[in-house]
């Protein structure tokens, strides 16, 4: 089990934590956007090996919202 | 190419009086050669499925199977072997019935029995929701033609004397659904099977390749491959390699819409026959059968939106199934798992497959399996289609790349996909 920093609650399990994924952009007004660049901002996801930064949820807890860096093939955690 | 050795009752027999010393090997591999007609990028069951209907349907000889380990290690072992079609869209249901359908006469074709066993599936069903969706599914596969029904609560407790009683039940079962033709068959079978026909073809299996990178013409299109046994020439190129398609499609120049997740799985102790059905329950998000070795075959579900490539699992989803499995059968308290494993599996952005042609020509795609077990045959069957003949076959037009750049999407997340 993966311990996870909250910023309110501090060290707790991964299960009370919700992933959201990828840290992504946020998404512009749609008049700016032609159908590809809205098409690429919907399917576009990142997929490799490596460190990635995620959004997370402490949703089975205080419901903070913070991010963090997760390495994809080992799943270490590094929240500094 | 030598016709291979015919597995028979009399050949067994024959055998069995010169001490199971007359068995050839089940599949040849040659050295690998400068050039082919196609290369296959990943041995499991899509790549050698696809070489084999290559051989066999499209008359193309000059084929290599490329595998970076050994084959049927990578998805094709790490899976639970449930074979089944109940998905919710009309081409969903026709690509992976059909797949079923081949699949009831594989053992024949390959001769090569593929133990496939078509013991039911069974829904359990525990919250009005799920009762609502299954109905859903269930009236558009009986629009198919294709066996699905809804069972009352009572019904699936006949079928599934093992349940836990009613007064034990933290909700209630309120009925199910069955698929009477699912069950589940002998993954390193089909592998096997598949790699042993298809060798017979004249297609080169080679094991232990790594592809270090793939090479382009001028104009664009395919000219070869390098591996770390050096250059293959060829003009096409597919890749099947599980959950590694996003880092060769890298290679070839193309970025395709899928994200990398963990499966995972466990078997317990080998038991005493209990449970003849293949059991899902969506609500709980675990499903399990009885392999025929006796272990209790436990699925689990996926760390929903966490990118991982690695393939051993996370204690997290264990506790989460193992409770889910409780909850249904208490009985199984005692049971101790004896092994557990992970698979690195592909969703594309509509939980559908990738079959498809792309943007550079001589690059074709097998991707986005999430269940691709159960597709093996038919992604075989249609793959080779699309590589002979340039253009996707009629069952898997709907699968193809380019629905992303219009969005149209064939969804079947949130369905028989527990991710949304």
């Amino acid at each position: 089990m993966l311990l996870i920093r909250c910023p309110w609650c501090g060290l707790r399990s991964e299960s009370e934590f919700h992933c959201n994924g990828e840290v992504r952009p946020i998404r512009p007004h749609s008049s700016s956007l032609t159908d590809q660049q809205s098409v690429q901002h919907t399917c576009d996801r990142l997929n490799f090996k490596g460190w990635i930064e995620e959004d997370w949820c402490h949703s089975k807890g205080c419901g903070e919202w913070f991010r963090l860096n997760r390495h994809t093939v080992t799943h270490e955690i590094d929240q500094d | 190419m030598k016709p291979n050795q015919r597995y028979s009752l009399a050949a067994l027999a024959q055998g069995a009086l010169r001490n199971h010393q007359n068995w050839d090997r089940a599949w040849q591999s040659p050295p690998l050669k400068p050039q082919y007609d196609v290369v296959i990028i990943g041995g499991g069951g899509h790549g050698l499925a696809t070489a084999y209907y290559l051989a066999k349907n499209h008359g193309i000889r000059k084929i290599a199977v490329l595998e970076k380990n050994w084959i049927g290690g990578g998805n094709s072992g790490r899976n639970t072997a449930i074979i089944r079609s109940n998905y919710l869209r009309q081409d969903s249901i026709r690509f992976f019935d059909k797949s079923v359908q081949l699949y009831e006469t594989l053992s024949r074709e390959l001769n090569y029995n593929i133990m496939f066993s078509q013991r039911s599936e069974v829904d359990i069903l525990l919250t009005n929701t799920s009762m609502r969706n299954m109905r859903r599914r269930c009236f558009n596969m009986n629009l198919q033609g294709v066996d699905f029904k809804m069972l009352s609560a009572d019904e699936v407790r006949q079928r599934i004397p093992v349940l836990a009683p009613m007064k034990e039940c933290r909700l209630p079962i309120l009925g199910g659904s069955v698929q009477s033709r699912a069950g589940i068959a002998r993954h390193d079978a089909i592998v096997w099977g598949y790699a042993r026909a298809a060798s017979a073809y004249g297609v080169d299996i080679i094991q232990n390749v790594v592809i270090t990178g793939i090479r382009r013409a001028e104009n664009g299109e395919i000219s070869g491959l390098n591996t770390d046994r050096g250059l293959i020439k060829t003009n096409k190129i597919a890749t099947a390699a599980g959950g590694e398609n996003s880092s060769v499609a890298e290679m070839a120049g193309i970025r395709l819409p899928l994200q990398t997740f963990n499966l995972q799985a466990f078997v317990s102790e080998p038991i005493k026959p209990v449970l003849d059905v293949v059991v899902n329950c969506p609500d709980l998000q675990v499903y399990l059968s009885h392999s025929d070795k006796g272990e209790l075959v436990v699925g689990g579900i996926t760390d929903a939106q966490q990118i991982s490539f690695r393939r051993g699992g996370k204690l997290a989803v264990l506790d989460s199934t193992v409770a889910g499995l409780l909850e249904l059968f208490p009985t199984f308290r005692r049971l101790k798992l004896m092994r557990q494993w992970g698979g690195a599996l592909e969703f594309a952005r509509d939980g559908s497959p990738i079959i498809s042609l792309t943007p550079i020509k001589g690059f074709y795609v097998s991707a986005g399996w999430w269940g691709g077990f159960k597709a093996i045959p038919a992604g075989g069957l249609t793959l080779a289609h699309t590589i002979a003949k340039d253009e996707p076959h009629p069952l898997s037009a709907c699968y193809r790349l380019n629905r992303f750049d219009t969005m149209n999407f064939l969804m079947e997340s949130g369905t028989t996909v527990p991710i949304h």
